[in-house]
């Protein structure tokens, strides 16, 4: 099976779904003739020229409320926001309009939108650039929220999130760009709201989405070698739909859970993922569910320390072994 | 200032020239079917406690909506903000189907999800609706985006108040809408206050709202509104133009509300004085202007005119018994419409939870 980039199953994504359905369009800053300022976007506006692939102006109220308006008339933009963190400029019309006009319309309007682009910390560039918005995002019914962890996940999840009917953001992560992953040569999708279990263990459920699935699996690596315990990673891969089944079932068996999140742990996905467990899945409990979030504060600049304010593979097993 | 239209040339231009009878018959009829609605919702909300929220009047500016869509063909789009009403009813809602809107019904025009700021009709290309100042430029750069994008020769009508002009939105959208050459037209309905803020307190601005456009490149206009012969002869060339040339326009309709910003405002007398608001009443009424005008030409008589106004009264007193009489919406009513993917039942609308309920 090939091993490519989760940049490059990404825009792999991008080319199949321009190639198949001529509604699909790509907008955002420096999408086209720059090849996208994280080059997700490479080759395509000269594959699919200037209707298909448009370099817009720094707006991102704009161009996201003219893709909002596009949809209504049936066109399925693709929107790349250089950082999530940029969304702030243009909540209005990701929220309210993206996100209430179909209820406000009695379901009259329907919106195929999608919002992608990295939503992280750890690249040192400060408070404003780092915001993980998935948590305060897929607080809204009537959007949806994605975050792949890997190349695979990539792909499925941003096809089926171009061919959705509703609006879908892909939240995706530059430390995850240049890491590489096998993903087969034949088209396949994987449907929001099914989580994935991507490593299976018995005696404590590691349950995390986005980079910090990746940073549960090297602690589970250290759990194994170094404390002979048996973690198994949960990952959610879509925050809204949520798959709960997937996520209680791990629980039910391994009775303790650790949840792993690089948001900040106040109204965290986590903090909803952990009311969910003691709400269903109490009487299965031999500990109380614990967290590993971002430390609470804005993004600290300084490179070592941002480095331990995202959620460590160490601070994980210290969180573990504290109850299993 | 006395009115003087008998000698405004707008009655003369060639797409006023050209009207049947009946079709200014109709102009006269729409004005009077808003006014209506709207006098029969303002009671409702005043005594009946049955219409929530807020209830945003447009009563003595119903020419703009009327005189400005009746040029709008079948692939022109239309989108407003929250004083959406007179919109509405112009782009053929029933009276009926907004007014259980305004009383949270089932059979509203959003099934009682909307409300007063949020009519929606995509079947008659109109697009709400929307209650944030300015929130809809956007979404009408969107649709004359898409009618470009499919290579469809319309245009979209996109109206704003003079108090939305100062967000930072509008005026990004206008940017994009020139760079991009796109058929959007910006109609700015002037009634001179955003909500209790006079436009002179508000903007600043040399010569008028519209002119800002210049700095876009972007053909503008800025004219009154009080009579529909003028707003049709002006807002012509500005579809022409988005359909031939696929370019956008702002138009700065001067116009005036009775009312206060909503029927919540307090302060709507003390802003602004009962002189003002009773010279508009008495000299501007775009209803009577029009009316005086229809008798003049000799189109229709005054006990024709009397009987469309008994018309559009009775319709609206039907409404409201209409209203009255539909049903809410269930408690599962909640959950619907919130996920088309949902509402469907499709694969995508069964895979994960949505909702998250105790």
């Amino acid at each position: 099976m090939p091993v490519i980039t989760y940049r490059k199953a990404l825009n792999d994504a991008l080319a199949e779904e321009l190639a198949r359905d001529e509604n699909v369009f790509i907008i955002g800053e420096e999408v086209a003739q720059y090849n996208g300022a994280y080059k997700v976007t490479e080759g395509l506006w000269q594959r699919f020229g200037d209707k298909r692939v448009l370099d817009t102006p720094i707006t991102e109220a704009a161009f996201i409320g003219l893709s909002v308006g596009a949809s209504m008339l049936g066109l399925r933009p693709v929107v790349e926001l250089m950082f999530w963190s940029f969304a702030y400029v243009a909540y209005d019309q990701i929220v309210n309009n993206a996100g209430c006009i179909r209820y406000m319309s009695g379901g009259q309007i329907n919106l195929p939108l999608v919002i992608r682009g990295p939503a992280n910390g750890g690249t040192n560039v400060g408070a404003t650039h780092s915001h993980t918005p998935e948590s305060i995002l897929a607080n809204n019914p009537g959007v949806k929220v994605v975050c792949p962890a890997t190349a695979y996940d990539a792909k499925g999840l941003m096809k089926t999130a171009i061919r959705d009917n509703d609006p879908v953001f892909v939240m995706e992560n530059t430390l995850l760009y240049g890491e590489t992953w096998e993903v087969p040569e034949e088209e396949y999708l994987i449907p929001l709201g099914v989580a994935d279990v991507k490593r299976e263990g018995s005696d404590i459920s590691l349950v995390a989405h986005g980079r910090a699935v990746i940073t549960s699996l090297q602690a589970a690596d250290i759990l194994a070698h170094e404390h002979n315990i048996r973690a198994e990673v949960v990952d959610l891969r879509s925050i809204r739909p949520l798959d709960e089944e997937t996520l209680l079932r791990s629980v039910r068996k391994t009775h303790r859970a650790v949840l792993v999140d690089e948001n900040k742990p106040f109204c965290a996905v986590s903090a909803q993922i952990a009311t969910t467990i003691q709400e269903k899945a109490f009487d299965d409990l031999d500990a109380p569910v614990l967290r590993v979030c971002t430390l609470d504060a804005p993004a600290i600049y300084s490179p070592p320390l941002e480095k331990i304010q995202l959620p460590t593979p160490e601070r994980i097993v210290g969180k573990v072994l504290s109850i299993a | 200032m006395e009115t003087t239209l008998e000698t405004i040339p707008s009655a003369a231009a060639e797409i006023n020239h050209a009207l049947e009878a009946q079709e200014k018959t109709q102009f006269l009829r729409q004005m009077l079917r808003i006014r209506r609605f709207e006098q029969a919702a303002l009671k409702q909300y005043q005594t009946s406690g049955q219409i929530g929220g807020f209830l945003h009047l447009c009563i003595g500016q119903e020419s703009v909506a009327v005189g400005t869509m009746s040029l709008c063909g079948d692939d022109d789009h239309i989108i407003t903000g929250y004083r959406n009403h007179g919109h509405a009813l112009a782009a053929g809602m029933s009276m009926n189907e907004c007014m259980a809107e305004l009383f949270g019904k089932a059979t509203g025009c959003s099934k009682g999800k909307g409300g007063s700021m949020h009519f929606f009709a995509p079947d008659k290309n109109f697009w709400g609706g929307h209650g944030i100042v300015a929130g809809q430029t956007p979404l009408g750069l969107g649709l004359a985006f898409a009618l470009k994008y499919k290579g469809i020769k319309g245009c979209c009508l996109c109206y704003l108040g003079d108090g939305a002009v100062n967000q930072g939105v509008y005026q990004a959208s206008l940017n994009l809408a020139s760079l991009w050459s796109l058929p959007v037209i910006y109609v700015i309905e002037n009634n001179q206050y955003s909500m209790g803020t006079s436009q002179e307190r508000s903007s600043a601005y040399r010569d008028c709202l519209a002119a800002r456009a210049e700095a876009y490149d972007i053909e503008w206009d800025r004219f009154n509104g009080e009579d529909i012969y003028e707003v049709r002869a002006k807002t012509l060339p500005a579809i022409l133009r988005a359909r031939e040339e696929s370019r956008p326009t702002v138009l700065e309709i001067a116009t005036y509300r009775y009312y206060g910003h909503s029927v919540s405002d307090a302060n709507a007398k003390k802003y602004r004085s009962p002189e003002e608001i009773e010279k508009y009443r008495k000299l501007h009424d775009p209803i009577q202007l029009w009316q005086r005008r229809l008798l003049d030409e000799g189109v229709l008589t005054a006990e024709q005119a009397e009987e469309l106004d008994a018309a559009a009264t009775a319709e609206a007193a039907e409404s409201v018994r209409f209203a009255q009489e539909s049903p809410l919406p269930e408690k599962a009513d909640i959950f619907a419409d919130v996920y088309c993917e949902v509402d469907r039942q499709t694969a995508a609308g069964r895979t994960g939870k949505f909702f998250f309920n105790d």
